[in-house]
């Protein structure tokens, strides 16, 4: 017997299969690794909240860990990004021929030239 | 004086931290049978007494009636952002011709504690075309899809100023 709560259940599943889409389609068409996990990181967090909330619908007896999933999902996903994109930086991959402005590579360049510039005075 | 207060404040964070884990568990296994239950505090006791970090969603958490109202908001703001950033990676992936302008800015946050900060570099990544690439102190260096200017109080007016509002109030 399907309800108007179950067309619901599906509606938000196919949303969220949708967006988990255009996320992987972002990853293929974005020009550099940075865009790329912008990609990655908005869509997944979003497809896949509403794919949980899709299945709470489905299965409302799953409520609780659904709500447990999700709430690691919205603290991890954002963090692991981060630290991605902060590796990236560090260990200096190519940026896309875009970019406009990197003010960090700016600012690590400022405290590098000063430590050289100390080490040569002292 | 100032050990007994430290003290004071140990016991505290470790006991909310016994209580967080305890209640993660609950919600893990869904029931409240006493096995399970005895178990469960069993685990949360020996990993609180082991581990005491300080760090948790609520130690640096104004427990204050104005502070949730503010954490009720801040939700609601970003779950509103983060379908709005949905939607505009959306047409920007969509769209044949690819218009980004990426960049990578500095913004500044007025924010003092740490667990604030975090919050507020994670939701800076989960809205509209931004994703923060490192954390220095008050400085954020935020990674922009497209770059609309490179003065610093303009930027940290558009990316930063709508989440802090509701972060300061929270957690300081």
């Amino acid at each position: 017997m399907t309800s108007f709560v179950d067309y619901l259940g599906g509606l938000l599943l196919v949303a969220g299969a949708s967006f988990l889409f255009l996320g992987g389609l972002g990853i293929v068409r974005m020009p550099d690794l940075f865009n790329r996990i912008q990609a990655g990181a908005k869509t997944t967090t979003l497809g896949t909240l509403l794919i949980l909330l899709g299945a709470g619908f489905l299965h409302p007896e799953w409520g609780f860990k659904l709500l447990l999933i999700g709430l690691f999902l919205l603290f991890t996903n954002p963090l692991s990004s981060q630290v991605l994109a902060r590796a990236a930086h560090r260990v200096g991959i190519e940026k896309s021929s875009k970019t406009t402005v990197d003010m960090l590579a700016k600012d690590l360049a400022k405290t590098k030239d000063l430590a050289d510039n100390g080490r040569e005075s002292s | 004086m100032q050990t007994r207060s430290k003290l004071k404040k140990n016991i505290r964070d470790r006991a909310v931290l016994f209580v967080t884990l305890l209640l993660f568990w609950i919600m893990l296994n869904g029931t409240l049978a006493i096995d399970s239950l005895i178990v469960g505090i069993f685990v949360s006791l020996s990993i609180t007494l082991l581990f005491c970090s300080g760090l948790s969603f609520f130690t640096e958490f104004r427990a204050t009636p104005k502070a949730f109202a503010a954490g009720l908001f801040y939700y609601a703001y970003f779950f509103k952002e983060l379908v709005k950033s949905n939607f505009k990676l959306a047409a920007i992936i969509l769209s044949p011709s690819l218009p980004i302008k990426p960049g990578i800015v500095k913004v500044r946050t007025r924010l003092k504690s740490k667990m604030g900060r975090l919050m507020l570099a994670n939701s800076i990544t989960l809205t509209p075309g931004t994703l923060t690439v490192e954390l220095d102190g008050e400085w954020l260096y935020v990674h922009c899809v497209t770059v609309d200017s490179t003065d610093i109080e303009e930027v940290t007016t558009q990316i930063v100023a709508g989440f802090e509002s509701y972060l300061e109030v929270m957690y300081g």
